[in-house]
């Protein structure tokens, strides 16, 4: 496919970021359900591991949840121990959703040529769209 | 107790508020919110979440320093603006602010409730989460899960179990108008409401299921009404500084509704829903409370007016045989120390900066660990090593470099800050605004107790002591 250009994934999704102990979970949650399918083909547990390869996680994991169109990813062992540990200044890892959304895939042109404004609006009125 | 033997679909819908998500929360949230229940029917319930996972232990040192005290230092800001209206309106409060010492937090309520002229409000207080003295420390050391902090058998600060909605549902049936309790899973505060209100059955998991997702939902307070959600021109969320703090609609049957208090600032919506849905779980099929196993996979959200979203699908399955305990230990001191650069060549000056002390401290403390984050660089999304920071390529005109390391003893620790302070007069130009500090630290683990050997109480302030 070579109608496809580079989007940031914070034009797609939003998320959040959750800590218990060392390990870090991120909700990663499409603004437009028709981006869905493509997100879970190329936001794979591994490419979220090389996204945070700096934390240097033992295990990624990544549980589905098409009825919200989310996906949700766990980290083990990313927050350097975590906030009674680490040594850093967000012990929480509550910034670490924005490594994520400061990264990027590839879409198909007519995707991602759905705008911006328009897809808040998708998402807000069509979940017969997120389970198609 | 006296429960309805109607169907469940006869009995009003419950509401409960939730005014703190942790314990230095916004004091004044309760206020909105209990306007709000005042003007409605039916059982009402203000809950109060202000126990992290560290929280209990800071309490617990405050506690054996002063034993009067050990409860959140906030407790009375908390209440005192509502409480009155609570109790004149009969709208229930349940909190895990007793934090370390719950009858003392019970105590100073009975005595606020006096002077607001309501003598005879009944106060309850949950105990039992304490096990420090229940359980030797070999006998936690054999229960720990996911590490080994507690092999070497250090000293413990605090030792608290997770303890279910039954104690809570207990005192309520009891004829509680406030509910003091220590550790207490988050959700179970307001299961322990809705158990009360509409008798389910210990073994009902698919209500209790529901219960449980109404209170993670509510838990956190704003976090589900714009808090933690808003990013301008992205996420836009209308007045951050008046934001209502979550009200949940539950019929019996476990329907459940997501609202905030009318003419406050924040949003409920789809979007703001799904993310604290999805906060801090793991599995998404099996989030572990001491009450029941709350699957949320299946979970469907209906925008169904302005602020109020319909949440339904939460699934339950019989609860763990298990309880988690938080064990809490100390874990040394903590140093952070941190220079500002400003202007022209500002990133330059600042990785010369972090260069320096790092040789230096090389030299005369060379088994201490130092991070150095450059605030304006590389500081959240890098890692102790420095490998983000050495690869980024940023610059910037505002940049603070932060040290920071930890140990068991002071002296290495006050090397690292003094050495940041002579960045002053012997490190690049312009160096300016050293702050450097010394704080304790504590770690936790996590041990699965068995249940029989937890015996949680309910006893009330006064009388029925």
């Amino acid at each position: 496919m070579n109608d496809t250009v580079e989007v940031p994934l914070y034009r797609l999704v939003h998320a959040r970021a959750g800590d218990k102990g060392n390990r870090l979970n991120l909700a990663v949650i499409c603004y437009d359900p028709a981006c869905y399918p493509a997100l879970a083909a190329q936001l794979t547990a591994e490419r979220v591991a090389a996204i945070f390869a700096s934390r240097r996680p033992t295990k990624v994991v990544r549980y589905d949840l098409p009825k919200l169109h989310a996906f949700n990813f766990v980290l083990d062992d990313v927050l350097e121990g975590g906030v009674n540990a680490s040594l850093g200044l967000d012990g929480h890892g509550k910034g670490l959703s924005f490594l994520l959304l400061g990264s990027t895939v590839r879409l198909d042109k007519a995707l991602a040529s759905r705008k911006w404004a328009d897809v808040v609006e998708i998402a807000a009125d069509s979940r017969s769209d997120a389970q198609a | 107790m006296i429960r309805s033997v109607a169907g469940v679909s006869d009995l009003p819908t419950a509401l409960i508020g939730c005014a703190a998500g942790f314990a230095a929360d916004r004091t004044d949230a309760g206020i909105p919110i209990v306007r709000t229940l005042r003007e409605r029917q039916g059982p009402r319930f203000l809950i109060y979440e202000t126990l992290g996972e560290r929280t209990l232990a800071l309490s617990q040192i405050e506690r054996r320093r002063d034993p009067a005290r050990g409860y959140n230092p906030s407790l009375a800001r908390f209440v005192e603006p509502i409480l009155g209206d609570c109790l004149a309106g009969g709208i229930k409060i349940v909190g895990n602010f007793g934090a370390a010492n719950p009858r003392a937090a019970g105590e100073l309520l009975a005595g606020m409730a006096k002077r607001l002229g309501f003598p005879s409000a009944r106060i309850a207080v949950v105990e039992g989460d304490d096990l420090s003295a229940a359980l030797s420390p070999d006998e936690f050391a054999a229960r720990e899960t996911g590490g080994a902090l507690l092999a070497a058998r250090p000293p413990i600060i605090a030792a608290n179990v997770y303890l279910g909605a039954v104690p809570i549902a207990e005192a309520l049936d009891r004829g509680a108008d406030i509910v003091v309790t220590g550790r207490v899973s988050d959700p179970s505060l307001a299961l322990g409401p809705l158990i009360h209100s509409f008798g389910w059955q210990p073994d009902d998991w698919r209500r209790l299921a529901c219960g449980t997702l109404a209170g993670h939902l509510l838990e956190c307070g704003s976090q589900v009404t714009g808090g933690y959600f808003a990013d301008p021109g992205i996420k836009d969320v209308p007045g951050m500084d008046t934001l209502g703090y979550p009200i949940a609609e539950i019929d019996a049957d476990g329907g459940i509704v997501i609202t905030k208090p009318e003419g406050t600032g924040g949003r409920v919506d789809r979007r703001t829903v799904t993310e604290q849905l999805l906060y801090e779980i793991h599995d998404p099929a099996a989030y572990l409370t001491p009450d029941v196993v709350l699957g949320i996979t299946e979970v469907e959200l209906a925008e169904i007016g302005p602020d109020r979203v319909r949440v339904t699908g939460a699934r339950g399955t019989p609860r763990p045989e298990t309880l988690k305990a938080t064990v809490c230990i100390d874990s040394g001191l903590l140093a952070e120390a941190e220079i500002s650069y400003a202007g022209p060549n500002a990133a330059a000056r600042a990785r010369l900066a972090i260069e320096t002390v790092r040789k230096r401290m090389a030299r005369r403390a060379p088994t201490l660990r130092t991070r150095a984050d450059a605030i304006g660089l590389m500081s959240i999304h890098g890692d102790t090593d420095g490998t983000a920071l050495d690869a980024s390529t940023q610059t910037a005109m505002d940049v603070r470099v932060r040290f920071a390391a930890e140990a068991m003893e002071r002296e290495p620790l006050e090397l690292l800050n003094l050495e940041v302070e002579a960045l002053y007069c012997a490190g690049p130009a312009g160096g300016g605004g050293v702050r450097a500090r010394i704080t304790p630290r504590l770690a936790s683990a996590s041990c699965l107790i068995e249940r029989e050997l937890v015996h949680p109480t309910v006893s009330f302030v006064g009388a029925e002591r």
